[in-house]
Parts: structure tokens; sequence; C-alpha cells
């Protein structure tokens, strides 16, 4: 038997949820609204003429074979991103747990990387690997290794998914260690007993419980693959060399705000946004049946 | 209690500028920082203190595309300045949104201040004219690409620095021996598009676009694939393969490495003195921009890049007179001059630069004068006045990624500019249709 607070009137509890609505009204659906109305005009930049075209961004840009590579580039950024951002947070987690010692220190100095602004980080790693002046390229050179990020595709987007990844290894350290505080040390303790090995007790006891944390970062990380990289981006390679950094969300900040065509970049937005959408229910439909709470 | 408050009211009032009795404040939003956004503050304060009637106030909006963005949310708000400051690439953009600006010609016929459109450089204020001649815009800072030649780095290579680099036949020639004089980076540029096709492309007086790139209409098209240009792009690629032309950037870094003395050869904006004559620590010299002998006899002329001032509409008459003034003030030989000599850029008038010789600074700044030969020698023509685009910023960004494509030996370079030719009409497309 559910248990139910009950309002009488209908008064208290629309004032009560006002904050959020009223928050989620002007901050999102009034923008994404426009944003929708936009998509079905071409203004010109200064708002004082707009032609009605229906679908007609659409068709523009669905026809544009750079913006369908786009999409190709920006599924590869995001999946590089986030397993290049889970991966070593989950392994930093695992071995901080371990610590008897010093493992504030560690964690502190962990989620320091955190604090630091995506174009911000995307101006340090510029700098480690500026082909002129860079410390690492300097290094790859001694190396035998000719650096060149400015012409060459795969090393740009290496370069750009390293810099989104590392500060962001340090969110998803903090949540991953979280969960492992909370692991019984029972189960553990019991499987060790048994005979079960570190690795073995990681992988079939640890990890299936910290699977509701890791679907959270998933999507998490997945929507800040999306959207917040722009600065990195913009800062090292502003989506080229020949395209091949430009993530859909980078191409609605080109249109929009160098090319001046809010039409093409509004429908961009709502592209983005069901594609977002979409990935979340897919999310949530599949990956979630295999997450144990 | 009331009276101290209306004391402090009143000693504020008087001490803030903006509020002073009876003056017309005209707003101007601009893009420079640094030492040129102290030479414009101190213009700004030179007119302010020359009169009484008007106050200019100046406020830096960010760089060239982000005070455009600011101008054009302004103006969206209603709350636009009286002049903002567009880089050359934005004009198109400017030039069709007729119900947003006001033509500088009227604004100064109508103020009253002295104005005469003669008295400006042809070249200078042809990228800002109508086909008509009606001047839409105040010239501000211009410059025009040149060669700049380190002449350390050609004697440690074995080459005599004063070898003829007219064309770039011969430049080709001095490349081969930097390269086998041990020379790592022979040849560097900045801003390649501007430099390699539009202003190759005025040089040579060939087409960049139709319609008079564009000047005579909306329904222009690229023609940056021609011949002329794809024979400069194809050397260019030779020469980026075996190492004689070094690929920095889209932007200026190429000219971190020019100014640490890495390279020997810079094709970079005539503005770039003032940034390589502070640090170069070796011997440089200016030389006009090469040309192809194969593909013109003789050079055209150059064209600027840089930015004017835009007058936007939607203020009193009162406040356009203010406006008028202060134009007026910018175009005088003297506030040209000293800004011409300051930063490199070229004057915006033919009297600010004849009185600039006659101060000797030329025989004292050599090659400081090459930019205005370069493109005062001949009378512009139809390929050579300038460039009006629509979405030209992002066609830059168009034209950057194919020739990446060139420099990586991706694509050849007939390949590259028919594919920026199909992507850029694209564009011009969509913007002919956003301003029919």
């Amino acid at each position: 038997m559910e248990k139910r607070v009950t309002f009488r009137g209908w008064w208290l509890p629309l004032l009560l949820i006002a904050p959020q609505v009223i928050i989620s009204a002007v901050f999102f659906f009034y923008p994404a609204g426009q944003a929708i109305w936009q998509s079905l005009f071409i203004p010109d930049p200064f708002g004082l003429s707009a032609q009605f075209v229906g679908f007609g961004n659409f068709e523009y840009l669905l026809g544009d074979k750079y913006y369908r590579t786009s999409f190709l580039t920006t599924a590869i950024f995001s999946i590089l991103v986030t397993l290049c951002s889970m991966v070593p947070a989950l392994f930093l987690a695992v071995i901080a747990d371990r610590l008897i010692k010093g493992s504030g220190v560690y964690r502190t100095m962990l989620i320091w990387p955190y604090a630091v602004a995506p174009a911000v980080a995307g101006v340090l790693w510029l700098f480690m690997f500026n082909t002129r002046v860079g410390v690492v390229s300097w290094y790859l050179g001694q190396l035998g290794y000719d650096w060149n990020h400015v012409l060459n595709g795969g090393e740009a987007m290496g370069l750009v998914v390293v810099a989104s990844a590392w500060g962001r290894i340090s969110y998803n350290f903090l949540f991953f260690f979280a969960a492992l505080q909370s692991v019984p040390r029972s189960v553990i303790e019991a499987a060790a007993i048994d005979g079960a090995h570190f690795w073995r007790r990681f992988f079939t006891i640890v990890l299936p419980m910290l699977s509701p944390t890791a679907f959270f970062l998933l999507v998490v990380n997945v929507v800040y693959a999306f959207f917040e990289t722009f600065g990195v981006i913009h800062t090292i390679t502003s989506g080229g060399p020949q395209q091949s950094t430009t993530i859909l969300v980078y191409k609605v900040f080109a249109d929009g705000f160098v090319g001046q065509d809010l039409g093409s970049s509004s429908a961009q937005s709502v592209i983005l946004l069901i594609v977002v959408g979409v990935l979340t229910v897919i999310q949530f439909k599949y990956v979630e049946k295999r997450v144990h709470y | 209690m009331k009276k101290y408050l209306l004391g402090a009211i009143a000693a504020t009032t008087a001490l803030s500028p903006i509020a002073a009795m009876a003056q017309t404040e005209v707003q101007f939003w601009h893009a420079f920082t640094g030492r040129l956004g102290e030479l414009v503050a101190a213009q700004v304060e030179e007119f302010n203190a020359s009169q009484s009637d008007y106050v200019v106030v100046q406020s830096h909006k960010g760089n060239y595309s982000e005070t455009l963005n600011a101008g054009i949310a302004a103006f969206r708000a209603q709350e636009q300045p009286h002049i903002l400051m567009v880089f050359e690439v934005g004009t198109a953009t400017m030039m069709a949104a007729g119900g947003a600006i006001r033509p500088v010609y009227e604004v100064m016929g109508e103020s009253g201040a002295s104005f005469d459109p003669d008295a400006y450089i042809g070249a200078v204020k042809g990228y800002y004219t109508t086909t008509d001649g009606d001047m839409l815009s105040l010239p501000f800072n211009s410059s025009t690409p040149v060669l700049w030649v380190n002449r350390d780095a050609m004697s440690a290579a074995g080459v005599d620095p004063d070898t003829d680099m007219s064309t770039w036949e011969q430049v080709g020639e001095v490349l081969d021996a930097l390269k086998a004089g041990g020379e790592d980076c022979p040849l560097v540029t900045a801003w390649q598009s501007w430099i390699h096709l539009e202003n190759f492309s005025a040089y040579h007086n060939v087409p960049f676009a139709s319609q008079d790139n564009g000047f005579a209409g909306l329904d222009t098209e690229l023609m940056l694939n021609g011949p002329g240009q794809v024979a400069h792009l194809t050397a260019m690629g030779e020469w980026a393969k075996d190492g004689k032309f070094i690929y920095t950037g889209r932007r200026n870094e190429g000219g971190a490495n020019f100014r640490a003395g890495e390279c020997a050869l810079f094709t970079e904006s005539s503005a770039g003195y003032a940034g390589i004559s502070s640090e170069a620590k070796f011997d440089f010299e200016v030389r006009p921009l090469p040309y192809w002998k194969a593909v013109a006899d003789e050079p055209q002329n150059t064209i600027i890049g840089g930015a004017s001032l835009w007058v936007m509409s939607g203020h009193d008459a009162e406040e356009y007179k203010g406006v008028g003034e202060f134009m007026s003030f910018l175009s005088t030989s003297d506030v040209q001059a000293a800004w011409h000599q300051n930063t490199g850029y070229l004057p915006i008038t033919i009297e600010a630069g004849e009185a600039t010789r006659a101060a000797g600074f030329y025989d004292e700044n050599p090659g400081t004068d090459i930019a205005v030969i370069q493109m005062t020698a001949n009378q512009p023509t139809a390929n050579s006045k300038g460039l009006r685009l629509g979405s030209f910023d992002q066609i830059r960004g168009i034209i950057d990624e194919e020739l990446e494509a060139i420099w990586a030996g991706d694509k050849s370079a007939q390949e590259a500019m028919d594919s920026a030719k199909e992507r850029g009409d694209a564009l011009l497309r969509r913007f002919e249709q956003a301003n029919r």
C-alpha cells in the first residue's frame, strides 16, 4: 500500500511547483519554441524581414553532405569523449578506493581539473601541442614523430577528445568514488574468503553494483560531449582541418554567429534537440534494462 | 539627509562625462584592444576635447566577428550604437541591411560637416562605395598584403638577400635555393584566403566572383576556380609538399614564426609592421607582393583588408550631426597621418599620405610606403575594386578548409577550388534568399 500525501484544493500545490515551472518556461520552453518557430523561416540578420520556407531549412541541411558527415563526426567524438572520460575515472576511483593513507589528498587533486573551464582547458592543451612551441609536440619531434594537428584531421580529433575528456575525468571520478564507498564490504569479504582475487571481485561484484552510477554518467557524458565541448573545439581547431572536428553544435555556432544564417542555425538546434531526445530514450529503454539497482 | 543626497547626485552628474549638460552623445563600438585600442581612445578624446557640442563614447565589443554580432543583437533589441565598426568581409551583410544602416554620404550631407568623397584614396574607399560612387561606410583601418623578407635568413642559406623577387617565378627559384641551403621554413603565410586568393585575383586582374565580385548584384557566383588561381595554388601545393612552404594555420599564426626569425619569407598584411619592427631581432625588409608573369604581364592593384565605420539607423537628427562631425574629424589629414604612422595601416586620404611623405617618415622607415604604392599604382578595375559577398566570413572558412586539403595533399588545387565554389555558392544563394 503506497503512502500518499494529498493536498486539499489546488492553490498550494500549484504555488509550490510554480518556481520550477516558471524557470523551465522562461529558460527552456520559450527559447526552444522560438527555435522551432524560427527554423521555419529564412530571416535576414537584423530581423528586418523573414520569409516563410516551411521545412526548407531542413531540406537544405539534410541535402548538404557536409552536414550529414557532421553527424558521423559527432558520433565518433561523443563515443571517444565518453570512453576517455569514464574508463580512466573508474580506474582512478578503484585505485583511490584501495588507498588507506592520504586518500584525501589524492581525491582533492584528482578533482581539480573539473574547476577548469572548457575553453581554458582548450588553450592549455593547445599550448602543449602547439606545432611551434608545444612541449609535447617537441618531445614527439625528438622521438621522430612529426605532430601537426593543423593539417592532420586524426591528430586534431585526438587532441580535442583528450582536451574535452580531461576535465570530465574528475567529475566522473567523484561519482564512481562515492559509488564504490557504498558497495557493502561484507559481500566483497565473503568473495575474498571464497578465493576470488581482486579483479575477479571487481568484475563480478563491484562493477554490477556500480551500474546505476555508470548509466547515469553515460547519459550525462553523452550530453556533455554533444553540447558543452564547444569551447574546446572553438579554441583548439575551430572545426578544422577540413571539417574533421566540426561537430553538430559547432556548426550551429558557425552558421548562426559566423554566417548570420539564423534560419539554418535554428533548424540545426531543432535537429540536435531531436537527436539528443532520441538518444536519451534509447539509453533509458535498452541500456537501463541491464542496470541493477 | 535629502539635501546631501541631492548634492551627491549633482556632484556625480557633474563628474560623469555622459550626462554633461547639453552635449549630444554618440556611441561608437569598435573591435580594438591593446595598442590599437589606446590609439582609438586617444582619437576619441582628442575629438571630445576639440569641441563642446558632442561627446563620443567608445566601447570595445570583442573581436571583429563579436563586434558585428554585438551590433546586430543590439539592433534587434533597439539599442544599437550610432557608429559600428565592421570588418571588410561583413560589408555585404551591412549593405544588404538597408533598414538598419544609414549611408555615410547621406549622413555627411545632412550633417553639414565638411566631406569631400574625392579626398579618399580610390582603392581604399572603392571597397565601401556603391557602383554609383556613393560612400556607404567610412574606411577606418585598411591594410594590404606585402612580402616580408628576413635578410639574415637569406644570407645564412647562401642566397643573396637582394635577389629580385617581384614574380612568383623568381620566388620559386629562391625557395629552391633556400631549401638547398638548409632553411627549414623558406615561406610562411598569414590569412591564406585573403592573400593567396582574394588579393591574388585582384592583383592579376582576374575575377574572384561574378557580377563584378558581387558589387553588381546578389546573384553572384564564385569564380575562384579559374586557371590563374589554380596555377598559383598548384605551385603552392608543390612547395608545401617539398617543405618549402610551411602551413601554420588559418589566421596569422605564421607571424610568430617569422618574428622569431625562423622563416625566410612571409606573406602578411602591411599592418604587420608594428609587430615585426618591435620584435624582429634580424634585418628585415618589405617587398611588394609577387605576381605570376605567366598569368599577368603587369600586376594590377591589391585590395584592402580591415574595417570601416557604419552608421546605424534609428537615432535623432542632432545625433547624426555629431556622427558627421566625428567622421569629418577622423578624415582630417593630421589624424590620418598619425594613425598611418603609428599603426602601419594605410592612410585613407591622399593628403595624409603626402603629409607623411613630406614629414620624411618613409625615408626613416623604409618599406612602409610599399603598401600605399602597391594599392594606388593603377586605377582599380571591376576585378580589383574589392569583394562584396554575403556570408563571406563563413565562405572564407570553407576556402580555408579546401586550401588545407591542398596543403595536406588530399586534393588537387582544381578539385579543391571546384569544391570551394560549389559550397560557397550554396551560401551565396542562402544569402540572396535572406535578403531578397
